[in-house]
């Protein structure tokens, strides 16, 4: 990394290592622009996916809020999205909320009843964060659009995952973010397509043509460039890693009774796997994860500081004692059949283990057979 | 996050399960908040607690803390299962992450439910001690849930 060393110049100056960084900039700002289909003047560099997110949201609200003051967005987007939203309505805006349907998805009929002429930005993310489901946001763009309303997705979940194209998906403005898809934290990127208004945000000396003050993260930019071309490159992986997925997918529903995948099982990222183990609480599943070496996450309260089961969750229906008992599995190109087999051979003995002291599991309900727990 | 002893009472519960004649039992939370416990009680004609068991839906601090405090009471008179506080069943378990607090109040809770169930059985008068919430510790937004 030449640029915490001799490469250390301020882009914004005259001399010349400056000029160098200023060029490494350029040239990140340039790959990145192309992996997406967009111009490098369209480019923003940000400190995290939601700076970008609550940029787009207040700032294009408030640069068009003589034209309206009506925002649109969905119920599960990342909460960078929503209180940004809330934010706004404080501010005397008003939100939609669009429901999201059983599969996880939002419709575009839905966001078509509730757009009006007062509506200025429609938000919806392009793959949820939690179970990964691909919104149909060329749909929703189009028809925010023959509102006279801007679109702004949040595709932090999405790029590097999915192709992205912002010219296929007609967005005025798109987020991302540098972590993960394995660059540093603390970097990401708001793509504002030319012509789009949007009020500057983080006002100062002029950086990022004027519209996102601070000294620009020169290494992170490099390094977010680079993770995205590699991402990109992997896609090819994609077909795979969807298999392996399935297979695990299926393998468990197989293997527990009293379970069920969160989200569209075909519209979803092809690493993801959200799936719900009734009976039991996520958190004591995780630990006994954790304890056989598998990292996992989960939607139950009990993981979080709020004690609130995941709003994801709630939103396409599941009551919350289900969200309570969620997994979710996030597989890469990284992992093998014999990652999934081991997951396969471990999780239902511990998911047994737990429904044996759980007093909502009647003993004579279908076991599993093998009850045996490793560690 | 967790203490060792807390992982230990987690990957090890001691006395889980019911107890077929338990004279006493109390069950306290609600699915919506993510942890039910519910504590069986064999409690003998001196009023010692000869068997105590546990089976609880919830995180690895309410596994835990069922554990510790079933473990607590048992072989105790029911004067002192009712004086058995969350704070000692913190302490025993060498403390416990500020979002989990609730738990321990959860099984001080329910452990004192099922002294209730005990005096009620018997058509006695229930200790105030042994009165506690209508089953929610009240540490998340959601109300107990209705029978």
């Amino acid at each position: 990394m030449p640029f915490f060393g001799e490469l250390y110049g301020n882009p914004s100056s005259a001399y010349s290592i400056g000029a160098q960084a200023a060029e490494a900039l350029a040239e990140a700002r340039k790959t990145i622009a192309s992996l997406l289909g967009a111009k490098s003047g369209e480019i923003y560099f940000t400190a995290s996916g939601s700076e970008a997110d609550n940029w787009a949201i207040k700032g294009a609200a408030q640069a068009l809020r003589e034209k309206g003051r009506h925002l649109i967005t969905s119920k599960f987007e990342h909460h960078a999205v929503l209180h940004a939203m809330e934010s706004l309505e404080r501010d005397g805006f008003e939100v939609t909320y669009l429901d999201v349907n059983e599969n996880g998805i939002v419709d575009p009929a839905a966001l078509e009843k509730a757009i009006r002429p007062d509506t200025t930005l429609v938000a919806v993310m392009l793959a949820n964060n939690e179970i990964g489901t691909i919104q149909p946001i060329a749909e929703i763009a189009e028809i925010a659009h023959r509102h006279k309303a801007v679109c702004f997705t949040d595709a932090v979940q999405a790029v590097g995952n999915i192709p992205v194209n912002v010219k296929d998906l007609g967005v005025d403005m798109l987020a991302l973010s540098g972590h993960k898809i394995h660059a540093p934290k603390g970097i990401g990127v708001l793509y504002i397509k030319t012509g789009t208004r949007v009020r500057t945000l983080i006002d100062g000396g002029g950086q990022e043509r004027g519209r996102r003050g601070g000294t620009e993260n020169v290494a992170f930019a490099a390094a977010l460039a680079k993770a995205l071309s590699i991402a990109v490159e992997r896609m090819e992986d994609n077909a795979r890693v969807a298999a392996l997925r399935d297979r695990l997918a299926d393998g468990l529903l197989a293997r527990i009774p009293y379970a069920r995948i969160n989200g569209d099982r075909e519209k979803r990222l092809c690493g993801n796997l959200n799936i719900s183990f009734e009976f039991v609480e996520g958190e004591s599943l995780l630990l006994w994860l954790d304890k056989n070496g598998i990292c996992a996450s989960t939607g139950s309260a009990c993981n979080s500081a709020s004690l609130e089961p995941s709003h994801v969750l709630l939103s396409i229906g599941l009551p919350a004692e289900k969200a309570h008992g969620s997994l979710r599995f996030t597989l890469s190109h990284e992992n093998t059949e014999e990652d999934v087999d081991y997951i396969l051979d471990t999780l239902p003995g511990i998911v047994q283990r737990l429904r044996d002291m759980s007093p909502l599991y009647n003993s004579s309900m279908a076991r599993i057979a093998d009850v045996a727990v490793r560690g | 996050m967790y203490s060792e002893k807390v992982i230990d009472h987690f990957t090890n519960p001691r006395n889980v399960g019911e107890i077929p004649d338990a004279n006493g039992v109390g069950e306290v939370g609600n699915a919506t908040c993510g942890d039910i416990m519910r504590i069986y009680l064999k409690i003998d004609d001196n009023g010692i607690i000869e068997d105590a068991k546990f089976k609880t839906f919830g995180c690895g601090a309410a596994i835990a803390t069922s554990s510790m405090a079933t473990e607590m009471i048992r072989g105790r008179s029911i004067e002192e299962a009712l004086s058995l506080t969350n704070k000692a069943v913190i302490e025993a378990l060498d403390g416990l992450p500020p979002v989990k607090v609730h738990c321990s109040v959860l099984a001080e809770e329910a452990v004192k439910t099922a002294v209730a169930d005990y005096y009620r059985r018997r058509g006695e008068e229930v200790p105030a001690a042994a009165i506690v919430c209508d089953g929610c510790c009240e540490a998340c937004a959601h109300k107990a849930q209705e029978e």
